[in-house]
């Protein structure tokens, strides 16, 4: 059976939710591997929600939030554009793909921008296989 | 003068010794434990044999404090065999406690680590080179080392642990407050950090916060610091935000950043991702690619936000 990566998407209820809402209210065809979690802003993602995902065994994370400029609450995806060079460099250092984390803008009209975005991440992790992090933590506890 | 003293055990698994030195550092007050307790077992201080302690029946030990991380089978066989003889197991330190600075070793393979210190080290003479092996023989017969881990691991990762004392090493007089608690029977209920504070080390950090708004990272000896001032309001990296208290704010007072030894502060899961949060927030940019180049100022962010505790992550090492 070929592998389907399962993808955690963290999509702001403001913007990106309704995009992806439209995307689906549009009979747009995209890959359905993407676990959506409703967040009120782009700005709740703690690095923390990120890191357990991956821990947990997810094959890639993505985050959604408004455009630059019309943030909900003004500022919120500032704070989550500050946050991801950093997440990522840490991610990196754990030796995570950086296709596996993902930050996208994405509008309440921008439903085929969705479909689009969940469409090439699915790819591009499909290519870079299963994560192994969880596989690897269950193997430290049995073999040390 | 208590009817029957009580019987403690000090041991060290993968650890520099400094949390021997903490214990030491109560002064008179380890004297006068000494008329509390009979210590059985401390290899840095007193002599004691591990048939000793296989000798003992279970739980005969009132109590051990284990600091160190677990880095090789032997520090998993004495984990094992003291958690049985203990009625009370204190991971003391940072390395019990989150795997320490031994446990930054969790970014590289078990192959690479024996391959620098033994092969490629250029301080070993050309016909040295040799990687040490669990088991040898010889002629006299066959000679044995404890096997080296794959990676390192917390005490907690090995047995149950029933308190935990934070720091690098703990502050004297936690490691003080701690033993008087045993000694008193006043210990809180199990499996909680004691000798430390439920707050942040910013919430009990002396120096004067104002807004934090960095266009620059700089390392504390490429800038002249305003002694008074949040040192990342300075553009200091400090993990104090992210870090539980108890330690007294030492560093920030003496003109240095928290390194976070006193691990995640309560109710916070992972501390290396609460410090990049902390650390990313107070860029003053809108711009991705200022963003970008003023966070390129920080080297080594793994190495950086779990300085004391990569294997008591939520990712616990680098995937290799």
């Amino acid at each position: 059976m070929g592998f389907e990566p399962r993808i955690v998407g963290f999509l702001c209820n403001w913007c990106s939710y309704t995009g992806a809402d439209l995307a689906g209210t549009a009979r747009i065809h995209y890959a359905p591997n993407v676990r959506v979690i409703r967040v009120m802003c782009s700005a709740r993602v703690d690095p923390t929600f990120v890191v357990k995902a991956l821990a947990e065994g997810a094959d890639g994370v993505l985050i959604c939030g408004c455009h630059p400029g019309d943030c909900h609450y003004s500022e919120g995806n500032y704070k989550a554009m500050r946050r991801f060079p950093l997440l990522g460099r840490l991610l990196r250092d754990y030796g995570i793909e950086e296709d596996r984390v993902r930050l996208e803008w994405v509008s309440a009209s921008e439903g085929k921008r969705f479909a689009e975005i969940v469409d090439d991440m699915t790819e591009r992790v499909r290519r870079l296989g299963p994560s192994r992090v969880k596989t690897l933590l269950e193997a430290d506890r049995v073999e040390r | 003068m208590p009817e029957k003293k009580l019987q403690i055990a000090l041991y060290w698994g993968a650890a520099c010794g400094g949390c021997d030195v903490a214990v030491l550092d109560t002064n008179e007050f380890v004297i006068g434990v000494g008329f509390l307790v009979d210590i059985r077992l401390w290899p840095i201080a007193a002599d004691g044999k591990y048939r000793d302690v296989e000798a003992m029946a279970d739980g005969e030990l009132d109590c051990t404090l284990f600091h160190g991380a677990i880095r090789n089978s032997e520090n998993e066989h004495l984990a094992k065999l003291l958690r049985r003889k203990s009625k009370v197991l204190v991971a003391l330190g940072s390395c019990a406690h989150l795997g320490g600075i031994p446990g930054l070793a969790n970014q590289v393979t078990k192959q690479e680590i024996l391959e620098r210190v033994y092969l490629d080290n250029p301080s070993i003479e050309a016909g040295n080179r040799v990687v040490p092996l669990p088991s040898t023989r010889v002629d006299a017969g066959e000679l044995e080392i404890p096997r080296f881990y794959r990676r390192v691991y917390r005490l907690d990762d090995v047995v149950p642990v029933d308190y935990y004392v934070p720091g690098c090493p703990p502050a004297p007089e936690q490691v003080k407050a701690a033993l008087q608690a045993l000694v008193n029977g006043t210990l809180p209920p199990a499996r909680s950090v004691i000798g430390a504070s439920n707050r942040t080390v910013c919430d009990d950090c002396r120096r004067r916060k104002e807004e934090k708004k960095v266009t620059r990272f700089h390392r504390p000896w490429e800038i002249l610091q305003d002694p008074d001032r949040c040192l990342m309001e300075q553009g200091i990296l400090c993990a104090g935000s992210a870090t539980r208290s108890g330690c007294g704010v030492r560093c920030p007072d003496s003109g240095m950043p928290c390194r976070g030894c006193y691990g995640p502060a309560p109710n916070v899961i992972d501390q290396g991702a609460k410090f990049v949060s902390a650390v990313s927030s107070i860029v003053d940019s809108k711009d991705p690619r200022e963003i970008e180049r003023i966070l390129g100022d920080i080297p080594d962010i793994l190495g950086y936000a779990y300085r004391f505790g990569l294997p008591a992550s939520l990712l616990q090492r680098s995937i290799r």
